[in-house]
């Protein structure tokens, strides 16, 4: 955890050289209790002095890119942060000169899900958290639990194969040696199910959701937001009625939305207030988008997504060579 | 009246409920405690805050008020419209007494001398409270700071309290006492002052409140300072999970569904953190951005709400929302940062 604290002191130096310069950085801060970190808004010293890089710190900081359009803000960003941040400039969605990026190599986030089913108590009750030796030390209703890092880290993260960003302008701790992305173990057992047995998962699952939007709004590349057809009122496209049928039915718009263009940070799923898997979905799409067209959002600049193209030949598809 | 009850027995009593009534519950299931229709098999799950509050049971995320049948015009027949009155009994057992609060909130908007809503009536009219008190308040818990507490029988019909072995039910309505009467409950003994003890220990546990009482005027104060209200929502992303949570949001939208001739008005639960809230039919509105959104959420739970209302605040602490916001926007902190903000700069 001392290569932590120096990365996080040089991290703070390179933001403090650039503050000035930008309108804010967007990094983390301890939230609520000592489980969780929160979106921190960087604008002054006293702001800096309160930035986190823990494995805590899990938000994807390029949710919050197109919102600052026309000014010019900072974002520290992980390897799969960094990949959102390259789609968002594939896509001209923002402009790589209104951006200063302070990329971290990361070992990795943890998935506060797996924390809840690895304590004792509800997380909720947490009363103290610390971090050394790659364990994470807590204690939870007046009891103690230490859970290896490894162990709780994130689905995304134990399968990266972008763990350093793919595009900085500073570049803050170690690089990885070169990985292969791997396929978790819950995605090749949901893949194995027969497809009454996933309908009959997905209508039990999805009479969780509550349309929120949680899922959508945290996407950072769901940039249509307010004009979104799940809650379009003229024309009325999708009834509002809050059914497996129906919650089902926005899921597909918004993976066939993101076919091509999801960068699997995984927020939606982990902003989920009621634990839909939500993944499972993201990587199956993103799968036929590797097979089909030989394309992976977010891993090289000036790559456009394949749907996002429009030639009256197209190039993969041989048409007239039949 | 005081009766207790074994944990086994609890299930047995509630299991049996559910056979002649609509039972909503905390059941677990894919890793998250939700409010659920019990069924045949379900088990409790008393051992966290179910992630959605029990507002379902008098104010469902979605419903039906009417259907509307249309006929060709040569038909000459004219169109029927039939209203869907909410029937038959709820119960709702372990939700905790913020959840169970939250309907207080509801009471004084829908149900007036002028108006009436009738299917919220209803259900509240058909709807049994079982409240667990809890025993251990988490970090985001602050009833306590909202005029409420850990083992607050308002609005139930019946307060659970875990002692050793089981609970201690206390009939707070004759509703309540009519359910003690069935024979799975016991004499309680010694056992009703274990649960006045464990119910002295929760509250003691929850430590100093927050005094929110200058909250309604700060927040008035700051009405036009769109600086505080910016950077106060910076992180918010917009979404509704924090109003999807809440015990006490009340506003809900009307869209209709039309298939051919057949058309139904249907009532969802709404979000003031939506772009489409307050959004009018000129396409103006007035509440344009995420700033003024949550200047609107925070100021009718903590200032225009109590202002109206005797001075109740329209929020019961259960923290939800702090939980569930994917980005961690903290009510209290909003509402603290406007009551401690310097009256002359």
């Amino acid at each position: 955890m001392s290569g932590e604290v120096s990365q996080l002191e040089e991290l703070k130096a390179a933001i403090r050289g650039q503050l000035d310069s930008l309108d804010c950085v967007i990094g983390w801060e301890q939230g609520y209790d000592p489980l969780h970190a929160t979106p921190l808004f960087i604008r002054s010293e006293a702001d800096l002095e309160r930035l986190t890089i823990s494995p805590l710190a899990v938000h994807n900081p390029a949710t919050y890119a197109t919102g600052f359009k026309g000014e010019k803000i900072g974002l520290v960003v992980r390897g799969c942060h960094s990949r959102s941040v390259i789609e968002l400039l594939n896509e001209k969605l923002i402009e790589r000169d209104e951006v200063v990026l302070f990329g971290l190599c990361c070992d990795g986030v943890v998935s506060q899900r797996k924390i809840r089913a690895a304590l004792p108590a509800d997380p909720g009750f947490v009363e103290a958290v610390e971090l050394g030796n790659d364990e994470l030390h807590i204690t939870v209703a007046g009891e103690q639990a230490t859970l290896k890092l490894q162990e709780v880290l994130a689905d995304k993260c134990l399968h990266c194969a972008y763990p350093d960003p793919l595009v900085a302008d500073v570049l803050i701790g170690e690089k990885h040696a070169p990985r292969q992305a791997t396929s978790p173990a819950c995605q090749d057992a949901f893949e194995a199910l027969g497809n009454e047995e996933k309908l009959a998962f997905w209508q039990d699952t999805m009479s969780r959701c509550i349309r929120c939007y949680a899922c959508r709004n945290v996407c950072p590349m769901c940039v249509c937001q307010d004009h979104c057809i799940a809650t379009s009122r003229d024309p009325l496209w999708m009834s509002q009625e809050n059914t497996p049928v129906e919650n089902f039915m926005f899921q597909m718009i918004h993976v066939s939305h993101l076919t091509g263009r999801c960068t699997e940070c995984g927020e939606c799923e982990r902003a989920c207030p009621v634990d839909i898997p939500l993944m499972l979905l993201r990587r199956y799409m993103n799968k036929q988008v590797r097979e089909v067209f030989g394309h992976q959002a977010g891993i090289g600049l000036d790559k456009t997504p394949p749907l996002l193209t429009f030639q009256v030949e197209e190039a993969r598809i041989k048409e007239r060579d039949w | 009246m005081e009766r207790f009850i074994t944990q086994d027995n609890l299930q047995r009593f509630t299991a049996a409920l559910a056979e002649k009534k609509n039972v909503l519950a905390p059941v677990a299931s894919g890793g998250t405690t939700t409010f659920r229709r019990l069924r045949p098999g379900m088990q409790l799950d008393f051992s966290r805050m179910a992630v959605i509050s029990p507002k379902d049971a008098t104010f469902p995320r979605n419903e039906t008020l009417l259907t509307v049948q249309r006929y060709p015009e040569e038909s000459g027949k004219r169109m029927e419209l039939q209203e869907h009155l909410p029937e038959g009994e709820m119960v709702v057992i372990g939700c905790r007494p913020c959840g169970t609060r939250g309907k207080l909130v509801f009471d004084p908007v829908y149900e007036t001398l002028a108006i009436k809503d009738p299917y919220y009536i209803r259900r509240r009219d058909g709807a049994t409270f079982i409240t667990l008190a809890c025993a251990r308040p988490e970090t985001t818990c602050f009833c306590h700071s909202v005029g409420s507490g850990p083992a607050d029988a308002t609005g139930s019909d019946i307060l659970l309290t875990a002692v050793e072995g089981g609970f201690v039910a206390k009939a707070v309505t004759p509703k309540g006492e009519e359910l003690l009467g069935d024979a799975l409950f016991e004499e309680p003994g010694a056992r009703a002052e274990e649960a006045e003890r464990n119910n002295t220990k929760a509250r003691e546990m929850m430590g100093q409140a927050h005094d929110f009482s200058s909250a309604a005027e700060k927040l008035l104060k700051r009405f036009d300072d769109m600086d505080f209200w910016q950077t106060q929502s910076d992180k918010c992303i917009s979404c509704g999970a924090c109003t999807y949570m809440c015990p006490t949001c009340y506003c809900f939208n009307i869209t209709d569904d039309e298939a051919g001739l057949v058309s139904r008005r249907l009532r969802t639960w709404d979000n003031c953190m939506s772009h489409t809230f307050t959004l009018e039919g000129s396409g103006h509105n007035p509440r344009s951005t995420k700033a003024h959104r949550l200047k609107n959420r925070m100021g009718h739970k903590f200032s225009y709400y109590p202002d109206l209302h005797g001075g109740q605040i329209a929020c019961c602490g259960c923290g939800r929302c702090i939980k569930q916001c994917p980005a961690g926007v903290d009510i209290r902190q909003v509402v603290m940062a406007a009551q401690e903000y310097p009256d002359e700069r």
